[in-house]
């Protein structure tokens, strides 16, 4: 993968770059209806949707971090929001115990000042980052994405953050760069659990460089317009939408590039039910449950029967192109 | 009043009753008022199956606890702490086949052929229910005390089902701390049973003689 340095001279755009033609054909539309006067009322719609974008109260527990509405592709979803206290309450942070209460219990032990976020490996420009620095590399933005769970439970979060595209091109990986290995954070003294036989740790996850750069991809600091609460992954995790949530680690501490698929913690704990891609994807089952379905977390009512889930959790039409042609039921 | 005496009181049962029912009605009182935290449906479902396995336990824990102690008043309680698992066992199942599969009977049968821990403890339940449907006295008479042992006996690798299907739904997570607090306790209880056995087969005339109330 090329990325654009000051020092590079002519690059050819990547394949990813293109416009492919479907979209470039609806461009033409687009202006073809600017032609006819219709525009006005197609236009109409298109406003209206930022008119009715829900505004994320701020739960008003922790410090604000505001972020601007994103201009993303597909990253801002109109689904309601869950409630914070929800999302708060029900999380998987292993490093605080196996019970989905515990995060929201113990980590409030986590020091999350001083941090630093150290990128290594095939890079032109390692450095060991201050979380203060990641903080103002880009200018925070406000994405509202789906979580689906590989449990089989789904929640609507308004994240804040920014691409991890912006800190990737910062660094300047190198050509033979092909993966992003996500360490995160693995304290016996501030994290009980870390010992555990539950999993290796560090918690350790990572993603093919391609997905790394998707524009969707965010290195997030914060949910609800505030910065991330501990059991969340404070001070900054990985937001991966269109994956199962585990792919999304938490208080990252290292980025590694490399030219190998790093092993990661679930693929090493169980390879056969999870894989390295672990995209969201209703037709491979998990090999104890069927992923067909959800349920979204304080919406669906105990006696509603379950969401359909989505392809790559609703963001096929931005992603699906990371994946043409290569068979899901043997990359799950 | 003594403990034996305590446990011949004619209100004694009534009292275990409304006590094995307490769970249920603490998961009906906090469905109703959610307070079953942000994942209702998981939480019933988990619940149902976690007191199946700690009145699994308390029922096989009556005759060891009869003989170690010498209390045979403690028999009283047997069938209906028994008929508790069975009522804790349906409603694990019905919860799951409401909550998570919709009652969608072709989605739960699917599910069963696919998935070997449901599988498991689907097994346990079916295996379950001769036991819970031949649990009054006229059945014992019809059947006979010895057949109807027999079938009894059946709880014995029930309870296995029960342990395995709770390992496999962890194993995922390789989290097996829980399992194994349930899995030594049935192992202790069931291998009692065995020495029990074992010393009966090598000593009939003595333990006739010594223990002749404990027979079953």
């Amino acid at each position: 993968m090329l990325i654009k340095t000051d020092n590079n001279g002519y690059i050819h755009p990547a394949s990813s770059e293109i416009t492919p033609h479907g979209i470039y054909q609806q461009r033409r539309d687009l202006i073809k209806l600017m032609a006819t006067g219709a525009a006005g009322a197609a236009l109409a719609g298109w406003a209206g949707r930022d008119a009715m974008a829900q505004a994320v109260a701020r739960p008003g527990k922790l410090a604000a971090l505001p972020g601007a509405r994103s201009a993303v592709l597909g990253a801002v979803t109109m689904e309601k929001v869950t409630d914070y206290k929800d999302a708060t309450s029900y999380n998987n942070f292993y490093e605080f115990g196996t019970d989905k209460s515990d995060p929201a219990k113990n980590s409030h032990t986590l020091v999350t000042r001083p941090w630093t976020v150290a990128i290594e490996g095939l890079v032109r420009q390692p450095k060991t980052w201050a979380i203060e620095d990641l903080l103002k590399l880009s200018a925070q933005e406000e994405r509202i994405y789906r979580l689906r769970c590989v449990e089989g439970w789904s929640m609507v979060i308004p994240w804040v953050g920014y691409s991890l595209a912006e800190l990737i091109k910062k660094v300047a990986p190198l050509g033979s760069a092909n993966y992003v290995e996500f360490i995160t954070q693995a304290d016996p003294k501030t994290m009980p659990f870390v010992g555990s036989r539950v999993l290796d740790w560090p918690y350790v996850e990572a993603l093919r460089m391609d997905e790394a750069m998707h524009p969707l991809t965010l290195l997030s600091f914060g949910m609800y317009g505030e910065v991330l609460p501990n059991q969340s992954g404070a001070p900054v995790r990985l937001v991966v939408p269109w994956k199962y949530g585990f792919k999304s680690g938490k208080s990252i501490v290292k980025i590694r590039f490399t030219d190998k698929e790093p092993r990661t913690a679930w693929n090493k704990a169980a390879a056969n039910e999870y894989g390295f891609y672990s995209n969201v994807n209703p037709n491979v089952d998990h090999p104890r449950w069927s992923q067909a379905s959800e349920r979204r977390i304080g919406e669906d009512g105990l006696f509603a029967k379950k969401r359909k889930t989505l392809m790559f959790n609703g963001y096929e039409a931005q992603v699906g192109q990371l994946y043409a042609g290569m068979d899901l039921k043997k990359n799950y | 009043m003594t403990p034996a005496k305590a446990l011949m009181h004619p209100r004694a049962k009534s009292l275990v009753f409304v006590l094995a029912l307490l769970p249920f009605v603490w998961l009906i009182y906090g469905a109703l008022t959610d307070r079953l935290g942000a994942n209702p449906a998981e939480y019933l479902i988990r619940a149902g199956g976690d007191w199946s396995l700690r009145f699994l336990c308390i029922t096989l824990a009556v005759t060891p606890l009869r003989a170690l102690t010498g209390t045979p008043a403690l028999a009283r309680f047997r069938r209906m702490l028994g008929l508790f698992v069975y009522f804790y066992v349906v409603l694990h199942f019905l919860s799951y086949s409401w909550f998570d599969r919709g009652f969608d009977l072709g989605e739960i049968a699917k599910d069963i052929a696919k998935r070997p821990f449901i599988l498991v403890g689907f097994a346990g339940f079916v295996l379950l229910s001769p036991l819970a449907a031949t649990s009054f006295n006229a059945a014992v008479k019809k059947m006979g005390a010895r057949r109807w042992q027999m079938l009894h006996k059946l709880v014995y690798l029930i309870a296995g089902l029960g342990i395995l299907h709770f390992f496999w739904m962890r194993a995922g997570k390789n989290d097996f701390a829980e399992v194994f607090v349930y899995a030594a306790v049935i192992a202790l209880l069931l291998g009692w049973r065995l020495q029990q056995f074992l010393k009966r087969k090598r000593l009939p005339s003595m333990i006739g003689r010594r223990n002749g109330l404990s027979k079953q």
